[in-house]
C-alpha cells in the first residue's frame, strides 16, 4: 500500500478514536468542564499532561533543531524538562491544595484584588494565543505534506476536530483524549527511532545508540564520527556548539521557569483528587515526557549523520525519492553553484549548495532511513496528535479565562451554572475560530514568538505564584507591579530585537549578550526584585490572606476543588 | 495542629526543597553548561560527559528527583499526621 493510503487509514482511525472519547466523556457541569470533576487518576493525568505539554514543536521541530544546533540544542532538552522539577516541588502541590480552577483564580484570591485577577487573565490570554497559533499551523503543515491537501483545508479539519471535543467535553473530554493522544504520539515517535538506531548503531534503544559506535565498519563512536564529518565540511563540532555560555544559561532558565508558569500546564494539576496525587502526577508527566526527550537527541545525531552521508559530494541526479519530494515543497533547495553535478553541503555560504528546512528532519527521517510506508504514516498521525492535544489544552485556558475569570468572577457573579457552561463553550468556540484564523493567515510574528511564550510566562506568572506561596508578606501592590513590569519589559525586548520595533537592533546590541529567547530570565529577576521591594514598602496583606498561605502549605484537608 | 508543629513541618519541607534544587542546578546548569568544557575531557560510552549531561543525563536526574521528593514528602506528611486519606 502507498504512503498516502496508509496515512488516510491511520489518521482516520486515530481521529475516530478521539471523537469517540469526546462523546463518551461529555461535560455536564462547570466543574467537569474546568477541571474534569477533579477526579482524574494521577497516572492518567501524567499522560494527559505529557500530551498537553508536548506540542507540534516538540514532536516535529525539536529533533531537527538539535540536529542543526548540536550541543546548543541542549537548551531545549534541559529547559523543557527541568521546569517539571520546579512545578512538582514549588507549585503543583500548593496550587492543588488551594483548590480552585484557574491560575487567575489563585492570583486574584491570594492578592485579594480583581486588578491582579485581570492582569493575570490578560497575561494568560497573551501567552496562550502566541502558543496556539503555532499549533494550528503545525496541523496544516502535516496535513498538506502527508494527505496532500491544501494547508488551509488542513487547518479547517484540525479546527473542526478540536472544536468538537474541546467544546463538548471541556477539560474532561480533553483529558481523556490527551491520554489517547499521548499513546499515539509516543508510539509514532519511538517506532522509527528503534528502526534507525538499530540500523545506525546496532543497538535498538536510541538512548544507548547515541553512546554507541557506528556500524559502517570503522568502529568509531557515532558522535566522534559526526564531529569528524562536521570538521571536514567546516561546521562547528557537533558536540561543541556556537552560542555563548551566558546565553545558553539564560535560555535554559527562561524555558524551565516558563514551563512552570504556563497556565495550561499548571491547570492540569487541579484535576487530581489530592495533594499527593498532584505531586506524583508531576513525576509521571516528566517520566512520560522524558521518554521522548531522551530519544530526540539520538534521532538528531542519527539524522544529521545520515543526511551528510546521503548528500555530501553525491550526484544530484542520483538523489533518492524523498529528496525530490521535499524539494517540491521548497523545504529542501539545491543550487549547483560550480556546475559539477555534485551536491556540496558545507558551512561556507558562498560555496554551499544545499539548504534544508530544520522542521522536516523528523518527518523525513523515516524516508531517509528507508523505513516501511506504514511507519511514515504513523509519524503523520503522531504529529497531528501532538499538535491537537496542545491546541485543545490552550483553548480551554482561554475559554476558562473568559467564562470564569472575567464573567463569573467579575462581570456577572450571579450567573447560573447552566449559563456559565454555555459561556465557557462559546468562549472555546470563539478561541478556536481566532486560532484557526492565525493558522491560515500566520502573521510574521507567530513563528518568532512561539518560543517567546515561555519568556512571557516566566516574566509574569512564575514570580507571582512562587512568592504567593513562599513569601507570606507578599502583597497586592508588589505582585501587580511585578507582573506588569515583568511582562512589559519582556514584550519590549521581544518587539525590539525580534520584530524591529522601537529602533530594532542586532545581536551586537543585545543587553548583556542575551538573546530574546533567554531574556525571560532577566525579566523574571526584575519581576522578583520589584515585587519584593514594593511589597516591603506597602502594607502587609490582611490576616485572612495570610491564613490562606498557612493553609496551602499543609496537604491535609484538600477536599474537592470548590466553586465558592 | 499546633503552631510549632506546623512551623517544624514547613522547615523540614524547605530543607528537602533546598537539597533537591541544589542537585537540580548542579546537573543541568553545573555539569551541562558551566563545567561542560572540563567534563568533556571525560566520556560515557562514545559521548563526552558534559555533552551527555546537557542532552540526556540531566533529564534522567530530573525524573529521579521528583520521585525522591514524592517519597520524602509522603513520609514527612505521615510523620506529622498531615497525610490525607
Amino acid at each position: 500500500m502507498s504512503v498516502l493510503t496508509w496515512t488516510y487509514i491511520i489518521v482516520g482511525i486515530t481521529f475516530a478514536l478521539y471523537i469517540g472519547i469526546a462523546i463518551w466523556s461529555r461535560a455536564g457541569s462547570t466543574k467537569e468542564f474546568y477541571v474534569a470533576g477533579g477526579g482524574v487518576s494521577p497516572l492518567a493525568n501524567g499522560m494527559a499532561t505529557a500530551a498537553d505539554w508536548m506540542s507540534a514543536a516538540s514532536f516535529i521541530s525539536m529533533a531537527g533543531l538539535i540536529s542543526f544546533m548540536g550541543y546548543d540544542g541542549g537548551v531545549y532538552l534541559m529547559g523543557w524538562t527541568g521546569g517539571y522539577v520546579l512545578l512538582a516541588l514549588l507549585l503543583a502541590p500548593y496550587l492543588r491544595k488551594f483548590g480552585k480552577f484557574t491560575v487567575p483564580d489563585f492570583i486574584g484570591d491570594r492578592y485579594y484584588s480583581n486588578v491582579a485577577r485581570t492582569v493575570a487573565v490578560i497575561c494568560a490570554i497573551i501567552v496562550s494565543f502566541t502558543y496556539v497559533a503555532g499549533q494550528m499551523r503545525g496541523v496544516g503543515v502535516v496535513f498538506s505534506r502527508f494527505l496532500e491537501v491544501d494547508i488551509n483545508t488542513g487547518v479547517y479539519i484540525g479546527m473542526a476536530i478540536v472544536l468538537f471535543y474541546a467544546v463538548l467535553g471541556g477539560m474532561k473530554g480533553i483529558t481523556y483524549t490527551q491520554v489517547a493522544q499521548y499513546c499515539v504520539l509516543i508510539f509514532a515517535y519511538m517506532v522509527p527511532a528503534f528502526f534507525i538506531s538499530l540500523a545506525m548503531t546496532g543497538n535498538v534503544i536510541p538512548q544507548f545508540g547515541l553512546l554507541g559506535n557506528v556500524t559502517d565498519g570503522s568502529e568509531m563512536a557515532l558522535l566522534d564520527k559526526l564531529d569528524q564529518l562536521h570538521r571536514e565540511l567546516g561546521f562547528a563540532e557537533y558536540t561543541s556548539g556556537t552560542k555563548s555560555m551566558t546565553d545558553i544559561f539564560c535560555i535554559t532558565m527562561a524555558l524551565m521557569v516558563g514551563t512552570a508558569g504556563l497556565p495550561h500546564v499548571i491547570v492540569r494539576f487541579f484535576t487530581v483528587p489530592k495533594v499527593r496525587d498532584a505531586r506524583i502526577s508531576a513525576g509521571y508527566a516528566l517520566l512520560f515526557i522524558a521518554i521522548l526527550y531522551t530519544t530526540a537527541p539520538a534521532i538528531a545525531a542519527f539524522a544529521r549523520t545520515n543526511l551528510i552521508n546521503t548528500v555530501s559530494n553525491k550526484e544530484y541526479a542520483a538523489m533518492p525519492e524523498w529528496f525530490t519530494k521535499w524539494e517540491t515543497t521548497k523545504l529542501i533547495t539545491h543550487e549547483d553553484k560550480n556546475n559539477d553535478g555534485l551536491i556540496q553541503y558545507v558551512a561556507d555560504p558562498s560555496t554551499n549548495e544545499l539548504t534544508i528546512d530544520r522542521d522536516i528532519m523528523v518527518l523525513a527521517n523515516p524516508e531517509i532511513a528507508g523505513l516501511p510506508n506504514w511507519v511514515i504514516a504513523l509519524v503523520a498521525a503522531g504529529g497531528l496528535a501532538a499538535a491537537l492535544s496542545t491546541a485543545a489544552g490552550l483553548l480551554l485556558v482561554i475559554s476558562t479565562a473568559v467564562s470564569r475569570d472575567l464573567i463569573k468572577m467579575q462581570l456577572k457573579p450571579d450567573i447560573s451554572e447552566r449559563n456559565e457552561l454555555i459561556a465557557a463553550r462559546l468562549g472555546a468556540t470563539v478561541a478556536v475560530v481566532i486560532a484557526g484564523y492565525f493558522g491560515i493567515n500566520p502573521p510574521d510574528f507567530v513563528a518568532a514568538t512561539v518560543a517567546l511564550a515561555f519568556g512571557l510566562a516566566a516574566a509574569s506568572f512564575f514570580p507571582a505564584i512562587i512568592l504567593g506561596i513562599f513569601d507570606k508578606r507578599m502583597n497586592r501592590e508588589g505582585a501587580i507591579t511585578g507582573m506588569v513590569v515583568g511582562i512589559s519589559v519582556m514584550l519590549f525586548y521581544m518587539l525590539k530585537f525580534k520584530l524591529g520595533r522601537f529602533g530594532g537592533g542586532t545581536a551586537e546590541d543585545w543587553w548583556f549578550g542575551i538573546s530574546p529567547e533567554g531574556f525571560g530570565t532577566v525579566a523574571m529577576v526584575i519581576n522578583l526584585v520589584i515585587s519584593i521591594v514594593v511589597s516591603r514598602l506597602t502594607a502587609a496583606p490582611p490576616k485572612e490572606v495570610q491564613d490562606i498561605v498557612e493553609d496551602i502549605r499543609i496537604p491535609s484537608g484538600a477536599g474537592d476543588a470548590v466553586a465558592h | 495542629m499546633s503552631e510549632n508543629k506546623l512551623r517544624a513541618y514547613w522547615k523540614e519541607n524547605l530543607r528537602y526543597l533546598a537539597i533537591l534544587l541544589v542537585i537540580w542546578f548542579i546537573v543541568s546548569y553545573g555539569f551541562g553548561i558551566l563545567l561542560v568544557e572540563q567534563l568533556n575531557s571525560l566520556s560515557i560510552g562514545g559521548a563526552k560527559l558534559g555533552f551527555w549531561f546537557a542532552q540526556q543525563g540531566s533529564i534522567y536526574v530530573f525524573v529521579v528527583l521528583i520521585f525522591v521528593y514524592v517519597y520524602l514528602m509522603n513520609k514527612l506528611d505521615k510523620k506529622y499526621g498531615l497525610d490525607e486519606s
